[in-house]
């Protein structure tokens, strides 16, 4: 498979065009907006947690395939984990994207490991994270915006 | 000279590289030109024989730099036909130009309550240096709109006129949209209000003939790299009554006549704004870019971009689900476009793959993305070189993104 391919897999396609948990959530214990001003992509997410539980996780906004399908997975995946299980999950994820393929954090990350491609294209990185950051951000209660600049 | 675009890619040794793989299509000029071997080889003469400091030496080394170097200035002159070469001041970039005059006409010239008008597709480098002398003034900053086809609202401009209009700087041409605006009819009624202009060429005067004198603009700012030439160097056109009168900019060597602990006089035009040592190397390599442009001619480079925007337009707007942002009557070689439920920058990444460069994003025009309610657009820009394959290459990778995306 090309690094293109592998890049743009189906199911980073489905879920950037039909991306899961879409939309506000009006019960939320924490909400941010994230923003790439290089590409103009904006993302807000929104958790609702309970005694130390993601109970529910969604988003919404806008931006390329890679962003938005990195965001749907991460609602996906992130549900009823732990804020420790979450912690993990992140350093993991972003050590995937930001290194590349490696079998053990593949493993441990299921489904996210279909983001492991971006890793070849450098530009896109950022599109990979902004969710993520978004959300610990979130997480952490900090005011304003997250920017990846 | 004939346009003849096969032997003219020749003259430019970056084009003949594979990008990906796939032979590179260089579709971002308006970003920055490729330079000609020319240009390459004058800045290599210019180390390899001729480095000396301007200005100061007395020996042989030092006459040379500075005669190349004051030759050049006459040759930009020429070029934008300026009434006389002291009014060329060689500067960064059109972005330290633009900051120049904010800083150095704006702080004597402009006051709280003051009005300085602007437009909508400016580039950011042509808005952020007037905000910052709005907040210093307690000036105001007015802006003309633009129309859905992204051309000057020309109705809505002459109403922007009050008593307090002190100074107006718009886009020659635009860089997110590729419209070029009406400037001398723009000028000509700024003038009937006794506002004076500063004209932001940095995407025009690599693409078609510029006559300063013929425009009527008070200043005139413009970007060697996007022209050819090498980066790091600019040009800062004024008329000689208002950078006379304007403090400098900048200080240090060169600028001055005398100095002393007491009293320090300036240095005439140019060099008062030229500050330190300039970019010797930089205005010698411009000077072989222009020279080059001269030997094509800039009505016959015009002419070929001309026609390569009408064949793009045509073959793009053939793409279903395809919309063109930025549609006026009067286009440098830019299209902007987004294609329906695609990101641009999935579009970037996958033409990039195919060997194709193109711009993705807002194009350091913020406000236009707001205007065309986009969050970004795709850009592909042209230059000299350009050829109708670069353009059918553009297409085909677009397929490729559809297929892709399916
Ligand atoms: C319309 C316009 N003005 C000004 C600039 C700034 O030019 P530079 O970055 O060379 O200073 C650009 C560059 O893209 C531009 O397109």
């Amino acid at each position: 498979m090309s690094a293109l391919r592998q890049l743009y897999q189906e199911m980073i396609i489905d879920h950037g065009k039909r991306p899961r948990n879409f939309g506000t959530l009006p019960d939320a214990t924490h909400h941010k907006e994230g923003f790439n001003p290089l590409c103009g992509d904006r993302l807000t997410i929104y958790v609702s947690e309970k005694n130390n539980v993601v109970e529910k996780i969604c988003f919404e906004g806008s931006g390329c395939a890679i962003s938005v399908a990195s965001a749907s997975l991460m609602t996906e995946v992130l549900q009823g984990k732990t804020r420790a299980e979450v912690e993990a999950i992140f350093d993991d994820f972003h050590e995937l994207v930001t290194k590349g393929h490696n079998v053990v954090l593949e493993d441990r990350l299921g489904k996210l490991a279909v983001l492991a491609g971006v890793a070849e294209f450098p530009a896109r990185v950022k599109c990979a994270i902004l969710a993520w950051h978004t959300l610990k951000a979130a997480m952490a209660d900090d005011a304003g915006t997250v920017s990846t600049e | 000279m004939n346009h003849n675009v096969d032997v003219l890619r020749k003259d430019f040794p970056l084009l003949a590289q594979t990008a990906r793989g796939k032979p590179l299509v260089y579709l971002d000029n308006s970003a920055t030109s490729q330079k000609p071997q020319c240009v390459i080889d004058a800045l290599q003469h210019y180390y390899s024989h001729d480095n000396a400091n301007i200005h100061r030496g007395v020996y042989e080394l030092s006459e040379r730099a500075t005669k190349e170097y004051e030759d050049v200035r006459v040759l930009v002159q020429q070029f934008i036909n300026a009434k006389s070469a002291d009014e060329i001041i060689f500067v960064r970039g059109a972005t330290e130009a633009i900051n120049l005059v904010a800083a150095s006409y704006g702080r004597t010239n402009i006051k709280a309550q003051d009005e300085i008008m602007i437009s909508a597709m400016e580039h950011h480098s042509n808005i952020v240096p007037w905000q910052i002398l709005c907040e210093q003034t307690g000036a105001v900053l007015k802006v003309i709109p633009i129309t859905d086809e992204g051309e000057m609202d020309l109705d809505a401009y002459q109403k922007l006129f009050s008593s307090r209009t002190k100074l107006l700087a718009f886009a020659h041409a635009s860089n997110a949209l590729g419209t070029i605006n009406p400037a001398k009819e723009m000028i000509r009624i700024a003038h009937s209000h006794n506002v004076p202009v500063l004209l932001d060429g940095a995407q025009a005067f690599p693409h078609m003939p510029v006559d300063v004198q013929d425009l009527e603009c008070d200043f005139y700012v413009l970007s060697s790299h996007k022209a050819y030439g090498p980066t790091g160097l600019g040009v800062l056109y004024g008329k000689s009554e208002l950078l006379n009168a304007m403090p400098p900019y900048q200080s240090g060597g060169d600028m001055i006549e005398s100095v002393s602990f007491e009293k320090t006089t300036y240095n005439k035009l140019p060099y008062k704004f030229e500050a330190g040592t300039p970019h010797i190397a930089g205005v010698i390599g411009f000077g072989a870019a222009i020279h080059y442009m001269q030997k094509i001619g800039m009505q016959q480079i015009a002419l070929h971009e001309q026609e390569l925007l009408s064949y793009a337009t045509k073959k793009l707007s053939a793409i279903p689900d395809l919309r063109i942002i930025g549609t006026a009557k009067n286009k440098v070689g830019v299209i902007s476009f987004v294609l329906k439920g695609i990101h641009p920058h999935d579009i970037g990444t996958i033409l990039d793959d195919q060997g194709i460069a193109v711009r993705v994003g807002h194009h350091c025009a913020m406000p236009v993305m707001q205007r065309f309610n986009v969050p970004a657009t795709v850009r592909a820009s042209f230059g000299l070189y350009n050829n109708v394959s670069d353009i059918d290459a553009l297409c085909e990778g677009l397929n490729e993104v559809k297929r892709l995306f399916a």
